[in-house]
């Protein structure tokens, strides 16, 4: 008997995901349903307070502002992405193009942040080349408002959605948008009528992997944002390290994720499964071939 | 006859340093099956997309109906498309993919489902109207494309060698089938194909095409019976070729001394003088192949061995090497097998004789 070591041989990722992903999600959520302690930490004890103190007025106009933050930035990278990944994939050096898509990835997120703010500060990059253009002595202000974090955002997040865009893109026949033509299709009616709906499950990824860690953004609207730019990645950090409410944080954390979690399913759900019902043969029989096609 | 007519005016084409068209003029007429057939590479696909409008000529026009349409996009123009791949949309139904036309052009719902179940109807596709392309066979995705292409009312239907992806019983079938598509609509066809079989079988002219420019047109039969030169010869079917000089000439009656046949009679109009070196031709099949010598007015006779019958059913081929040392392929029935004839086998030696009618001068060498 053939003996299956699919078990033992997934031990270890098994032991790596327990540890380094469960376990702190079933942390999370418990501390969530504990009571908050004086310097921090919990109290080993049941309570619903934290969920209760999460339906304050402020708590959701983060949310709502987080939501349309999350929504402007991953919408303005889905347009800026579709060009792109179209380019990449019908240009001759691919190669090249993808590489150019990935380099910044070599470098780390915080100094690519902090590059910004060399670029977009008072006296950064930008403000010294439009004094140097003669535009108003005292600068602009760039930095520190919510345009900046959308900016960064789409920055930050453009090649997640530009190589799955490429990838399907890439995989699309472009014979179907002259055909499209052929049919009649303007230039623009092709690319909405025809490329859009064949290159749905690219856009559906792309969209998730910006969406998501936008909504979850901790780093950017904190360094680039003003007071103004408080997103929930904010407002959960402050209540563990501020405000030292973990129970809260947790609630918080959980809150988000469970939310993320359905909207994606939901997401999932509506993409249409692809059909393949190959047939193979086509049979023929005498003269009478084509009420004979059998099916 | 509805349709249109299509004139192509010197029209050329260069991919960079590649001339895929050299001057091409065309004349295809009104509700004509016109082929473009060639070997791959000819331009011949290249020539159906600047018809179609999806690339640009470097120069010459192209009219339809005498309007000239150079510079038009493919949706402005009046014809429409059958692409190889089909290029069938593969996120619609059977159904979507034949009204797309009409719902481009905003027609009423009511207007469209007439429409394309009489489409559907045309094509025997009525039952499948609620598949998507994956679902079909090859042969349904074909008359999808065709009925996708109808329903717009082109006036000159494109074909890009639409059959090419069909095995060969189905593409037999369907070729039959736009055979009968094209006299119901009786719009003008233009096919392009590398088979000479199906451009043979169906088309009213043939346009033969080979490295960007077009070398014969002409019907079927001419193309086939008088080839205006030694590659639509060698193209078109099998045919022996003879190399030679003019040795004498009298009227239309030519004899010349081919390498490897000897003096070989010619009856053709062709104008040559004696010492031209020419390429004359002869079909397979209308060598006579027997046992003993025949005799006749104007009947080149050659003695040779059989080196190879090949048998196919209908006919069986020899392949025969005379006494001169040529090399000479000979097609014969089997239509008259009761005649009594004595088969003739490996090894035999045998009489060839063809008519100076039947040879055919395709050109001068150089």
């Amino acid at each position: 008997m053939k003996r299956n070591y699919g078990p033992r041989y997934s031990a270890p990722q098994t032991l790596w995901l327990t540890l380094f992903f469960a376990a702190p999600l079933v942390i999370i959520i418990t501390y969530s349903f504990m009571k908050k302690g004086l310097y921090g930490g919990v109290e080993h004890e049941f309570s619903l307070d934290a969920w209760k103190s999460m339906a304050n007025p402020t708590l959701l106009s983060v949310f709502l502002k987080t939501l349309w933050v999350s929504i402007v930035a991953t919408g303005i990278t889905i347009l800026i992405a579709m060009p792109c990944g179209y380019s990449i994939a019908r240009s001759h050096n691919q190669t090249i193009r993808l590489f150019l898509v990935i380099v910044p990835f070599w470098t780390n997120f915080l100094v690519r942040l902090y590059a910004w703010i060399a670029i977009l500060g008072n006296e950064g990059f930008l403000n010294q080349m439009l004094r140097w253009l003669g535009f108003r002595e005292s600068g602009f202000q760039f930095l520190y408002n919510q345009g900046a974090v959308i900016l960064v955002l789409v920055y930050m997040y453009l090649p997640y959605a530009i190589l799955p865009l490429y990838s399907t893109i890439d995989k699309f026949d472009f014979s179907l948008l002259e055909a499209a033509r052929d049919l009649g299709a303007s230039k623009m009616q092709s690319y909405i009528k025809v490329l859009l709906p064949n290159i749905k499950g690219g856009i559906v990824t792309a969209i998730l992997f910006t969406f998501i860690p936008i909504f979850g953004a901790y780093a950017v609207p904190l360094l680039i944002g003003g007071k103004d730019s408080y997103m929930l990645g904010n407002i959960i950090a402050d209540q563990i390290t501020k405000t030292r409410n973990w129970p809260l944080a947790s609630a918080i954390s959980m809150a988000v994720t469970l939310l993320t979690a359905v909207a994606v399913y939901f997401f999932l759900l509506k993409k249409p499964k692809p059909q393949h019902v190959e047939l193979d043969s086509e049979v023929l029989s005498g003269n009478d071939a084509l009420s004979g096609e059998v099916h | 006859m509805k349709g249109s007519d299509v004139t192509v005016s010197s029209v050329s084409k260069s991919f960079g340093d590649f001339r895929a068209l050299k001057d091409i003029n065309l004349e295809i007429r009104k509700g004509e099956f016109f082929s473009l057939l060639g070997p791959s590479g000819c331009g011949k696909t290249t020539l159906l997309r600047v018809i179609a409008g999806f690339e640009d000529a470097d120069s010459g026009s192209v009219s339809i109906d005498e309007v000239d349409v150079s510079g038009l996009p493919p949706d402005k123009r009046h014809c429409n498309t059958v692409f190889q791949s089909y290029a069938l949309f593969p996120h619609l139904t059977v159904y979507e993919n034949v009204a797309f036309s009409l719902r481009i052009k905003k027609m009423p719902n009511r207007l469209i489902k007439e429409l394309v179940t009489r489409h559907l109807a045309m094509v025997q596709l009525e039952e499948h109207a609620d598949k998507k392309p994956s679902q079909l066979s090859g042969g349904q995705k074909q008359r999808v494309a065709i009925a996708r292409a109808l329903i717009n009312e082109p006036s000159v239907l494109l074909l890009d060698e639409p059959l090419s992806a069909l095995d060969a019983k189905l593409r037999q079938h369907m070729l039959m089938e736009l055979d009968a598509i094209h006299d119901k609509v009786g719009i003008t066809f233009i096919y392009v194909t590398h088979d000479q079989q199906e451009a043979l079988s169906v088309s009213d002219r043939i346009a033969v095409m080979n490295a960007g420019v077009v070398l014969q047109v002409g019907s079927p039969q001419q193309i086939y019976e008088n080839p205006a030169s030694e590659f639509v010869a060698r193209f078109i079917g099998e045919t022996n070729i003879l190399q030679g000089k003019i040795l004498t000439r009298e009227g239309s009656l030519n004899t010349i001394d081919a390498d490897g046949f000897g003096a070989i009679l010619i009856d053709d109009e062709t104008k040559v003088v004696v010492g031209d070196d020419v390429v004359a031709t002869i079909r397979p099949e209308k060598i006579r192949i027997s046992n003993d010598r025949p005799s006749g007015a104007e009947l080149n006779v050659l003695h040779g061995i059989v080196e190879e019958p090949v048998y196919s059913g209908f006919q069986t081929k020899y392949i025969v090497r005379t006494d001169t040392g040529a090399k000479v392929i000979i097609f014969r029935q089997h239509a008259n097998w009761s005649e009594g004839i004595p088969d003739i086998e490996w090894k035999d030696e045998v009489f060839l004789s063809f008519s100076a009618r039947d040879m055919v001068i395709v050109g001068k060498s150089a």
